[in-house]
């Protein structure tokens, strides 16, 4: 017993371990919160640990093999699930329409806007939902060698669902607009109003943040994204407004909004390869990126980027709003 | 007495082949935590690793130690793409009071020993949801806590389960 290599009773005693282990975990825990140096350790591993996600996803993968099979006939299956794709493509196409005739009526936008022509868009499965109970995230079957990239948009038949936000050879990560920490650009169709939608980890709620009493929000209201920050493309559908709260107590209006997108009904989601009319002169503004992956400052500098009014401008810690305006 | 172990288990020198059976143990907790399920169903997975990372501390100390909890855990962060060494660290921890404890545990009546898995299952999502709001501000529902209660509902089968496999491998 005493001579067994590894775990043998002579190696260090088990606090002496613990610490060890602790202060490595901190380490890790630092660098892969603060820099990029981890992310080839991460996909190297996570390439080493694919065979256990995809035992994982095996039952339901043969589960749905034998009910093709049971299904009928082959070619009218095949002849389906084309069917069923370019059916999805078209709605996609279709889903811009609405911003766009509201774009018509303002003509401010109609200057700055059709940098969009055409979007190259293609089907992916998804894989895998995260069932870690902060992160709203999937997995694709679709990664680099698809031509997929990080930061590449993500949307389905009705919305934008969010990003990618890592990248392997044979799949990718998606982080959901409701993923918290998650932000997204976006404009209302009714009056144009710029600002910022937030994930709150709630499967069917987004919230919009650092909006004002007099502004103009309504109920009812479709935010649409806007195509600042340069990761999603102008006029896909983001969000409906719910509810709006005004607590004199606070700063900001509470206001809640529910996806578009059908987050979790999915089996399939479109990724998109926005192409632009124009080139681009001057490099993005750094596009709003989830907090937990590359640091907390992108989301804030995007929502300095757009604040929407003088008074929604004031980060969020000053003193209440109300009180300065009174003297 | 225990039924005699599989034939290919036995042509293995004892050393390896308790370190395949705990190796094959995980993976197993490690298939079942990312199997696809329903979005309803999400706050009443047990967390499979931990229970079986606190039964071989508990069982065998001499193998399955911080180490292993450390591994096991950052191979979670890597599965679920969190933070590199946020469930490590959680793990760690586990492992460690359950190497501490792991006489007394094995003295406890089974339903003692269960309310000990709940408050060791619940110590690990603790960690994990400090460091999460460290992070990132995280919304905290009540129904992140149901994990460790189903966790330790389910700990005396996984226990009867786990010591049979062990018993008739005869992992020492």
């Amino acid at each position: 017993m005493l001579s067994s290599p590894g775990w043998s009773l002579r190696t260090p005693s088990v606090l002496t371990r613990f610490v060890i282990f602790t202060a490595l975990s901190l380490a890790l825990m630092v660098l892969d919160h603060r820099g990029q140096q981890l992310a080839k350790v991460r996909a190297g591993l996570s390439v080493v640990f694919y065979p256990i996600e995809v035992a994982a996803t095996l039952p339901a993968r043969a589960g749905e093999s034998v009910l093709k099979v049971i299904g009928g006939d082959r070619a009218l299956r095949e002849k389906y699930d084309k069917l069923a794709t370019r059916q999805s493509l078209l709605e996609a196409k279709l889903e811009r329409y609405e911003a766009l005739k509201a774009q018509n009526t303002h003509l401010r936008k109609l200057l700055g806007s059709a940098a969009l022509v055409a979007d190259r868009a293609v089907v992916a499965k998804i894989l895998q939902v995260n069932e870690e109970p902060f992160t709203r995230e999937i997995v694709i079957a679709k990664g680099s060698r698809d031509g997929v990239r990080d930061g590449q948009p993500v949307i389905d038949n009705h919305g934008i669902m969010g990003q990618v936000t890592e990248v392997d050879p044979e799949q990718s990560r998606v982080t959901l607009i409701t993923n918290p920490g998650h932000a997204i650009p976006v404009e209302d169709t009714r009056n144009g109003l710029r600002t910022i939608v937030f994930g709150t980890g709630d499967e069917d709620r987004v919230a919009v943040r650092y909006l004002t009493a007099p502004t103009d929000i309504k109920v009812g209201d479709l935010l649409v994204s806007s195509g600042i920050g340069g990761t999603f493309p102008f006029g896909y559908p983001v969000a409906r407004i719910t509810s709006i709260v005004n607590n004199p107590n606070e700063p900001f209006l509470d206001i809640h909004a529910r996806p578009i997108a059908h987050l979790e009904y999915n089996k399939e989601v479109l990724l998109i390869w926005p192409t632009r009319a124009r080139p681009e002169k001057a490099p993005p503004p750094s596009p709003p990126r989830p907090l937990s992956r590359d640091g907390s400052q992108a989301p804030v500098a995007a929502k300095r980027g757009i604040a929407p009014s003088e008074a929604g401008a004031s980060p969020p810690g000053t003193p209440d709003s109300g009180t300065r305006h009174g003297h | 007495m225990p039924a005699p172990p599989p034939v290919f288990l036995m042509s293995l020198r004892p050393n390896n082949r308790s370190r395949l059976v705990i190796a094959l143990t995980f993976i197993v907790a490690l298939i079942l935590t990312m199997l696809p399920g329903p979005e309803w169903a999400r706050p009443f997975r047990p967390d499979w690793v931990s229970l079986v990372l606190i039964y071989w501390c508990m069982a065998t100390p001499q193998r399955v130690g911080v180490g292993v909890g450390w591994t096991v855990g950052l191979i979670l962060d890597v599965l679920y793409g969190s933070l590199l060494g946020e469930r490590a660290l959680a793990e760690t921890l586990v492992a460690f009071l359950t190497l501490k404890l792991h006489l007394r545990m094995r003295m406890f009546p089974r339903w003692q020993q269960a309310v000990t898995v709940l408050v060791l299952v619940a110590i690990n999502h603790l960690v994990v949801l400090w460091i999460s709001d460290l992070v990132a501000h995280t919304p905290v529902r009540w129904s992140y806590w149901t994990s460790s209660v189903v966790s330790m509902l389910i700990w005396p089968w996984l226990f009867i389960i786990l010591r049979d496999v062990r018993r008739r491998a005869r992992v020492s």
